[in-house]
């Protein structure tokens, strides 16, 4: 009977999950201290999914027979979980010091201006999602706005647009 | 079978060997920055245009490889040609256009191109050999070697940063040529650990992640608990905005960190080592997985390392976004897998840390110094620096100074030689208002403090500290009371809110300089943000808590003034604050472009085209985009 | 064996000799020195997060958290100064900034430790106000979360994982967006909670409650087609005096009918009748495993807390549990079944308030394994004790001053093995009276089994019964019920029978009693053993000791059920359970 019910439960996360996060979480639990690597398998999940959604984090729950309130409460105290689809390009505007200190403020309302989204939102056509970024360690660049893996030095509010362009930007779809 | 050391000197014969083989005896050797920065800035492609180059031109004896970071960030991406015995040539801000061109003059004719070469060149006798950067020399004369014509880096000692920009990081035996892992054989094999604690002891080496407590202290603590299961943590989670020392020296030199961690464990008696490292630096993490394979592979981790019976062994574990992780008591909840909440002290980590047992971390930073303190020995180490501060600190100068960059100093160097020596001085001719050290943690100095030495206690009396080594420079176009602001929000929201004073009282200081900023401050004001902040810095739970108010009270300290023209006369002095500005259009200056009108987004801006405009007061949203558009600088704003 | 090192110490001048490790507030404690403290409590893990009771030590830059700051030796505390008051001060005015201020209209009001310390401390002006948090009330579940309220203090977190295992709650987000919820900030009704109430019993202020169920008894004793009657559980007679200032540990049985007869009830029933006929039913049960050997040990099913965390987190345990309605529901089923007959009573015009310790019966009389068939649940109500105190307070009742009342017959009438149902433990006691009886058909000569008995998280036994080996495992507070259960799984323990009550002590402790009085606090385990005790007071003062001795219920086997588990019994007075999702992880 015991048996039974929880490898019901088992095998239905096992199905949500994919199959190299699921053998990443067995080989742990086979390690000292496995639920340590609780934010590492959110990472993975993150990095497969773009989002840590309910069900992802229910099934690492019990995946790794860690209770779901602490699963969530773990993953919602790190800023770099983010628990809603992105859009297909990510903007991430660095918000470090140097950059705040060369204008990267006026860079981002003018980025959500444009987009019509906040930050952590996503624009209407699905395209674009905005993030801050906490010094991304590229100082003498600032500001520094990174599209995907691209990084875009010294730039000026009025450059968004043909920035944006490049990844198919169109006011009207974005913002409807 | 030989000794420990005798092996790693046979392996670096190898190495030698092989990199002769490969990449030293080429008539031409061209390296190519590669750190993050660095390939934000181009470098990838750079790289491949020399890779084709090399092969359309059939070259030979032209090798090409990455090396890490310089520091000189303004200016990259960097590539260095070394043609043998002369100095090397340091080609900055380099294009795929650019390398084309250097290729044609230098590689191909001989003829270097000063122009497209970092300024300064030639001031200074680097005595620039390859025998002498792969030699036995003292671990920091490398970087001088090939650097330090440049005045920027002459102004700087090499410590930590030793071999950022100088070797490959992800070939091992580059390391190894640089004396590479002696000081850990050297440790494992001749000294017992209470030998390597007094070394440390003895060399003054202080923690570099901003506490600056006594390394050889902290170990020693740790050493003294009785404790068949220990832990060493490297805290490579650099959360302060404006600080990336850290992921330059991880992304340029990930062994040297390895090697101290090393050491650490065997000091301490830990036979596993964390690295905790934000998730925000792939490039670093990558970095620091091939070097720590390579090491295993190579018998330096894993079970008995170097051919000893010690076992050590390292794992990586990534944060996710929360600067309060770099407290130490929180970093051990996140390695735990938990919320990075800070718990109280005592406990210690040194006797209880991760998952209860002896912890010690430490930074990076400590990390990479510890092979220099073994192979140069603990006297020459704390010859440098001052009385209290020993050795040398990276700051990460950033803001309206000419050179930005990571910069090392000695201890003691004072704040004027750090911005006007090595950065130059202020960028566009604009006035120096204030230096910013030590992060969000950290406070404001006007130019009277300009005089103060860089180290700890110097730099805590004046009501900063040292930090993790951010610095950036604030001049008269920075509004002080908005700085503020931009600190508190960075700690509000780092905040991890366990205890009160922090998760309450940094939101209602956020709400004062909120009010302040945007022309609703009242008289009473600036008292209330010295006591909540002086409530904050005596009742928060971690450091970091404790710490949060600095910017504001260093601010008021220092700019008082600038916060009473926010609250009584409703001005910006700096001219920063939206709120307080009011933007008007010089009648003199306006040739009714209509530019302004077009941008206003209200709209306010009446005037018929070839006249003067006019803006409504009452319906202006000071939105600055009139004063963006005009080309004419016919709209004030003040 | 080590000996325990000493630490000598000065605590404003008074010299203390404590044992090392002590913290600053215990070894203030020990000399009558209060100092104020918010978010530690005796009985729970220490976070040191709420800073309220700091306090300068010598030689330390910053004042430190006395709750969690060991001492040391010749170490010199001051617990107060012009410094300290107004750091503290500070800190709960922060924390009053983020607060509803509505402490009038507050269920807590009087009793609010949030309340106390603001006065205490002297906060009569807000200087720092700003933006507080807004979130809804979710009053999904009998347990109600009002995270305005919340002052993040973290007990209840820490009571959910570290005495009740649930791990139901957590902090969720980051700093000023700080929320204690469960996973996904759901509902609590679509949660793993189990409503034992634990966390309403440590909040300090009104952030956990308990769904108020006065009103709809109002009504009902307002409406003149209803015959509305009450029946209280056995703990209750043990606690409600402190409701009015009596001291814990006395019993005020006589009172609390009176009180409930002057509140408009028709008739005051006990809930021990309820009680009795459980040991009944559950003793034939287990005889009767016993004897087929089967399905063992029987695991009791009195606490609907304990049923509820089975059915999410021990599933597989269903089939061992024992398929017994609870006292409140046996009573409940029989007033609209056996009594209405009786009474020539139309079932549903009679209205059923049950008075419980508990908050998690509220979520049993709802369930629909306890609806009569005509769609509405046996249980109309239940009132926590908190909630009864109120009301008699509302009703402006002296309840010091009133004569002593006896229950209605027949369902009234109750032995002194009910009464122990409060304590943990005394379900078994209970049922070891009849069931050595019933197996020996000889008189016992000692009706107390001390070994069973007392406070203590786990308690073991082995009896022996004509030959029969009988082992007994008796947990209370989940996380110990856990801990036993585990070692059953594992194969290491054989029981025969095991009682499990959720709240730690039991019933006399359980998430709807009244806040305990200054100087004592929830979990306490002296206040579990001084309710206890005028409990097994009350029992040993009865000459009517025995479930099965008593005649009322003999009479009702003999003139409505038939013999005990026939198939009427089975279909009034079993009951069965469900794996129920989300399931909790262990």
């Amino acid at each position: 009977m015991r048996n039974e019910l929880l490898q019901k439960e088992i095998d239905k996360a096992t199905a949500v999950l994919p199959e190299p996060v699921v053998r990443y979480i067995q080989d742990c639990s086979k390690k000292k201290n496995p639920n340590s690597h609780l934010i590492s398998v959110l990472h993975k999940v993150q990095d497969h999914f773009g989002f840590l959604a309910k069900e992802h984090m229910d099934a690492v729950s019990i995946l790794m027979q860690i209770p779901s309130a602490k699963v969530t409460g773990v993953a919602s105290f790190y800023h770099f979980f983010n628990f809603t689809p992105r859009g297909k390009h990510r903007v991430s505007l660095c918000m470090g010091t140097a950059c705040f200190v060369k204008g990267a403020g006026k860079v981002l309302d003018k980025l959500q201006d444009l987009l019509g989204i906040k930050v952590g939102e996503t624009s209407a056509d699905g395209l674009f999602s905005i993030d801050v970024a906490r010094c991304v360690g590229a100082c003498a660049l600032a500001p520094v706005m990174i599209v995907d893996e691209k990084v875009y030095a010294g730039v000026k509010p009025d450059q968004l647009v043909k920035i944006l362009g490049e990844y198919g930007y169109n006011p009207k779809k974005a913002k409807p | 079978m030989s000794n420990p050391m005798e092996q790693l000197l046979e392996r670096r014969e190898k190495a030698e060997k092989r990199l002769r083989r490969e990449k030293f005896n080429a008539k031409v050797r061209i390296t190519v920055g590669s750190a993050t920065c660095e390939n934000a800035a181009g470098a990838p492609d750079v790289f491949k245009k020399v890779e084709e180059l090399i092969k359309r031109h059939g070259l030979k004896d032209v090798t090409l490889s990455r090396v890490g970071c310089t520091g000189r960030c303004d200016m990259e991406p960097v590539v260095t040609v070394f043609s043998q015995r002369t100095t090397p040539v340091k080609y900055i801000a380099m294009t795929p256009d650019k390398v084309e061109k250097v290729f044609d003059s230098h590689i191909l004719k001989a003829i270097p191109l000063k122009d497209l070469a970092m300024p300064n060149e030639g001031t200074q006798n680097t005595d620039f050999s390859e025998e002498r950067l792969w030699g036995d020399a003292r671990l920091t004369d490398r970087f001088s070697s090939v650097f330090n014509d440049v005045h920027f880096f002459g102004k700087q000692m090499r410590m930590t940063l030793r071999n950022c920009g100088v070797i490959d990081p992800e070939d091992m035996d580059e390391y190894i040529m640089v004396r590479g892992y002696q000081a850990a054989v050297k440790v494992l094999t001749d000294m017992t650990p209470n030998d390597v604690v007094n070394t440390v002891t003895k060399s003054g080496l202080r923690g570099r992640g901003g506490g600056g407590f006594p390394t050889g202290v902290k170990w020693n603590f740790a050493l003294a608990q009785k404790n068949e299961e220990k832990y060493i943590v490297c805290n490579a989670d650099e959360g302060d905005p404006g600080a990336f020392m850290d992921r330059s020296t991880i992304e340029g030199d990930p062994h040297t960190v390895i090697e101290g961690m090393i050491i650490g464990g065997y000091a301490i008696g830990a036979r596993q080592g964390y690295v905790y490292i934000r998730a925000e630096y792939p490039l670093a993490i990558k970095r620091l997985e091939i070097a720590i394979a390579a090491a295993r592979q190579a018998g330096f981790l894993g079970t008995g390392i170097f051919g000893t019976n010690w076992d050590f062994d390292i794992e990586i574990r990534l944060g996710a976004g929360a600067f309060v992780c770099g407290e130490e008591t929180a970093l051990i909840r996140s390695i735990e897998g938990e919320r990075g909440m800070p718990r109280p002290r005592p406990p210690y980590p040194a006797a209880s840390g991760l998952w209860g047992k002896p912890t010690v971390i430490n930074n990076v930073e400590t990390f990479a110094n510890i092979p220099v303190v073994i192979l140069d020995g603990p006297e020459w180490f704390s010859s440098i620096g001052t009385a209290k501060s020993k050795g040398t600190k990276v700051f990460a100068l950033a803001g309206k100074v000419c050179n930005t960059g990571l910069v090392e100093v000695p201890m003691g160097t004072t704040l004027r030689d750090v911005v006007y020596g090595v950065g130059g001085g202020i960028r566009d001719g604009k006035k120096f208002k204030a230096v910013q050290t030590g992060g969000p943690a950290g406070g404001c100095l006007p130019e009277s403090y300009l005089d103060t030495p860089v180290d700890y206690e110097s730099l805590t009396a004046a009501g900063s500290m040292m930090g993790s080594g951010g610095m950036i420079v604030i001049d008269e176009d920075s509004c002080m009371v908005d700085v503020a602001r931009f600190f508190l929000d960075f700690t509000q929201d780092e905040s991890c809110g366990k205890c009160t004073p922090c998760r309450e009282g940094t939101k209602r200081m956020l709400e004062i300089l909120q009010r302040i900023t945007s022309g609703r401050g009242v008289e009473g004001d600036i008292d209330k943000l010295l006591r909540l902040g002086d409530t904050i810095k005596r009742t928060s739970l971690c450091g970091l808590g404790q710490a949060s108010p600095n910017p504001v009270i260093s601010t008021i300290k220092h700019f008082r003034e600038e916060y009473e023209a926010h609250i009584r006369e409703k001005r910006c002095p700096a001219g920063v604050c939206a709120g307080l500005l009011t933007f008007s259009i010089i009648s003199e200056k306006c040739i009714g472009c209509g530019a302004c009108k077009r941008k206003c987004p209200v709209p306010c801006i009446t005037g018929k085209p070839k006249e003067v405009h006019e803006i409504d007061q009452a319906r202006c949203i000071k939105c600055g985009q009139c004063f963006e558009a005009c080309k004419f600088d016919a709209v004030k704003r003040s | 064996m080590t000996i325990e090192k000493k630490v000598t110490l000065w605590i404003d001048g008074v010299k203390v000799t404590v044992p090392e490790k002590t913290t600053i507030l215990q070894a203030a404690d020990s000399i009558n020195i209060n100092v104020p403290s918010l978010c530690y409590h005796p009985d729970l893990s220490v976070i040191g997060a709420c800073r309220v009771c700091v306090v300068e030590v010598d030689g330390q830059r910053n004042p430190v958290a006395s709750c969690s700051y060991p001492v040391a030796e010749g170490m010199k505390v001051k617990t107060s100064s012009p410094l300290l008051r107004r750091l503290r001060r500070d800190v709960v005015e922060l924390i009053l900034d983020n607060h509803p201020q509505d402490c009038q209209a507050c269920v807590r009001n009087g009793t609010c430790e949030l309340q106390k310390l603001a006065y205490d401390l002297g906060v009569r002006e807000r200087l720092f106000e700003g933006e507080r948090k807004r979130f809804p009330v979710d009053t999904s579940s009998p347990v109600h979360r009002n995270p305005e309220k919340c002052i993040l203090c973290g007990r209840c977190v820490r009571v959910c994982d570290e005495v009740q295992g649930v791990h139901n709650l957590s902090v969720q987000h980051r700093g000023f967006n700080n929320v204690v919820a469960p996973a996904h900030d759901c509902k609590m009704i679509d949660s793993v909670c189990i409503h034992c109430g634990q966390c309403v019993n440590v909040c300090p202020t009104a952030a956990f409650t308990e769904q108020d169920a006065t009103e709809s008894v109002f009504e009902a004793l307002s409406n003149p087609d209803l015959h509305v009657v009450v029946h209280t559980a056995p703990a209750i007679r043990a606690t409600i005096g402190e409701g009015f200032g009596f001291r814990p540990g006395t019993p005020v049985t006589g009172k609390l009918v009176t009180a409930l007869r002057m509140a408009g009830f028709h008739k005051v029933f006990d809930t021990n009748f309820g009680a009795d006929l459980t040991i009944i039913e559950e003793s034939t049960e287990f005889l009767s495993r016993v004897q087929k050997k089967e399905r063992l040990p029987l695991i009791t099913s009195c606490s609907p807390g304990w049923v509820n965390f089975m059915e999410r987190f021990y599933p597989e345990l269903i089939p061992l549990t024992s398929t017994c309605k609870s006292p409140m529901s046996m009573l409940s089923t029989l007033l609209k079944t056996y009594y209405a007959q009786q009474m020539g009573v139309d079932p549903e015009k009679i209205f059923v308030v049950a008075v419980m310790p508990c908050t998690a019966k509220k979520f049993e009389a709802k369930r629909p394994e306890h609806m009569a068939p005509w769609g509405k649940p046996y249980t109309d109500a239940v009132l926590t004790t908190r909630e009864l105190v109120w009301m008699l307070k509302c009703l402006g009742v002296d309840f010091h001053n009133l004569e002593d009342g006896a229950f209605d017959s027949p369902l009234g009438v109750s032995s002194g093995a009910a009464d122990i149902f409060g304590a943990t433990g005394g379900v078994m006691e209970a049922a070891l009276r009849t069931a050595y009886e019933k197996i020996t058909g000889k008189e016992l000569e000692s009706l107390e089994f001390e070994t069973v008995r007392g406070v203590e998280g786990v308690k073991e036994t082995s009896i022996q019964i004509d030959g029969l080996t009988i082992n007994i495992g008796v947990a209370n507070g989940l996380q110990n019920a856990k801990n036993l259960l585990d070692r059953v799984a594992s194969g290491e323990k054989q029981y025969h029978i095991i009682e499990i009550m959720a709240c730690p002590g039991g019933c006399v402790a359980g998430g709807g009693q009244p806040y305990p009085p200054r100087g004592m606090h929830v979990l306490d385990p002296e206040l579990g053993r001084l309710r206890a005790k005028a409990l097994y007071s009350i029992d040993g003062s009865k000459s009517l000791r025995k479930s099965h001795e008593n005649p009322a219920i003999e009479l009702l086997y003999e003139n409505f059920l038939g013999a005990p588990n026939s198939h009427l019994c089975h279909e009034l007075l079993h009951t069965h359970y469900e794996p129920k999702t989300p399931r909790g992880v262990k």
